[in-house]
């Protein structure tokens, strides 16, 4: 049995760290904040202007100056604080951010990450993609292992254009965790879904990587 | 110096023309400023490049220049929720320079601040940097970008002071703030004006050397995107 979204998600949420900075990306990546273990201190950055994002408001709470980079309303909580998008790219660049997990449609051998077009069919736009991937000290991918039509999404070079090139520092599906020491060494498999085999990861993989 | 002006017209006076650059505040329609966007649309003027992290949504803030075909070419980071800006790409009515959110900030940032250029490793590797010089530091590659200086800025602000300072409110600052530096000229419209020293110089978000008009908007009827909310009984 492979892992749901929200399981993935709650795996991606065991990586964070007490203390973490954190920037999550639409999809998958959102529900991380939903399962933030116990105890532990994460502050969740908007990179349209605001740390400390709260939970949805309330009918009453509800207030248009105050949304996430997905446009939805949301809160800020005690200790949030507001900056520019100037102030707020200055620390994901700086390296101030300690973790950015997102969603991706193709992830290759060596890191590279693709997720903002489909040439002739997706004209929307990177945002901030490019800007967290290369700035943030870690990158992990949170995303289905194959696409829609049944195609392999970890492939050995990204037939789209890039968002970032060998940035990905793990990477999450509902298959199986790959991770990888640094950015120049491969992925290695270290976990698989309850009752999915090797080889069904291997058939559904274009990628390399180690075992 | 007066720079109170009656209205969104008055305050745009002989600052628009044919073919100029406006760099426009605002992310997605929060913090947009309507009323100057409005006023631009009821001038007439055309051929525009708009320099903004979106294009508005459908028919709302820059969606309606985009829908009247006032805009020629649009420097942004994100165009989604736009069907009106997909079909005039695609159909070559319009340009569009894609540049990465955070760049786009700091090109906007660095054209109020007379910096020509910088680098940087977002877009290295990307179709983002092609054609652009790049340079390595410390062992890092990074690509050139250049500075967006435009010839006018339109930006919404919160409150204002009769000495042109801004203040701004929670998320609605996002590329306020720093558009309010990176043209020629910079008409603020606002939600309140007070008098000067009514605005604590601490809490000053946009000093007033930046904005050379300023109107009252109010009153205001905010439209939200994405309105999510949770049960009022699942409060703490």
């Amino acid at each position: 049995m492979s892992w749901t979204r929200e399981d993935i998600a709650r795996r991606a949420a065991a990586e964070l760290g007490d203390g973490f900075y954190v920037n999550l990306g639409i999809g998958i990546p959102t529900m991380v904040a939903n399962n933030i273990p116990e105890g532990l201190d994460v502050t969740l950055q908007s990179e349209n202007g605001l740390l400390g994002i709260g939970p949805f408001p309330t009918e009453n709470e509800v207030d248009p100056d105050l949304i996430n980079a997905g446009k939805q309303t949301i809160t800020d909580l005690p200790g949030s604080s507001y900056f520019s998008s100037a102030d707020s790219f200055a620390m994901i660049r700086g390296g101030h951010v300690d973790l950015s997990i997102l969603g991706a449609m193709e992830v290759s051998s060596n890191g590279d990450i693709a997720n903002w077009m489909i040439p002739g069919k997706m004209i929307k736009g990177m945002g901030g993609a490019m800007d967290l991937v290369a700035g943030v000290k870690r990158v992990i991918v949170a995303m289905e292992h194959c696409s829609r039509d049944g195609l392999p999404k970890f492939v050995d070079r990204c037939a789209l254009p890039l968002t970032g090139q060998g940035v990905v520092d793990m990477l999450i599906t509902d298959l199986a965790v790959f991770k990888r020491e640094n950015r120049t060494s491969p992925f290695r498999l270290i976990e698989m879904a309850p009752g999915v085999s090797a080889k069904e990861i291997g058939d559904k993989t274009i990628a390399h990587y180690l075992t | 110096m007066n720079r109170i002006y009656p209205s969104a017209e008055d305050a745009l006076k002989g600052l628009l023309a044919p073919e100029m650059t406006l760099c426009v505040g605002g992310f997605g329609i929060c913090g947009i400023p309507e009323r100057l966007i409005d006023a631009v649309l009821a001038s007439g003027v055309g051929q525009l490049t708009v320099v903004s992290n979106n294009c508005g949504i459908d028919n709302v803030g820059l969606g309606k220049l985009l829908r009247a075909g006032r805009i020629a070419k649009m420097i942004a980071s994100y165009v989604g929720e736009n069907k009106e800006f997909e079909r005039q790409y695609l159909s070559g009515e319009l340009a569009l320079e894609f540049s990465p959110q955070g760049t786009l900030a700091e090109r906007l940032r660095a054209g109020g601040a007379g910096i020509q250029a910088f680098f940087t490793r977002t877009g290295v590797g990307t179709e983002v940097a092609e054609g652009k010089p790049h340079e390595t530091f410390d062992g890092e590659v990074s690509v050139m970008e250049r500075a967006i200086r435009g010839d006018l800025a339109l930006i919404k602000g919160w409150k204002a002071d009769t000495a042109g300072n801004i203040v701004f409110r929670k998320t609605a600052r996002n590329f306020n703030q720093v558009t309010g530096t990176a043209a020629l000229v910079c008409v603020a419209e606002v939600e309140e004006i007070v008098p000067a020293g009514a605005i604590d110089p601490d809490h000053v978000h946009l000093p007033g050397i930046y904005v050379k008009r300023v109107i009252c908007g109010a009153p205001y009827e905010k439209q939200i995107e994405f309105r999510t909310v949770r049960a009022a009984e699942e409060v703490a």
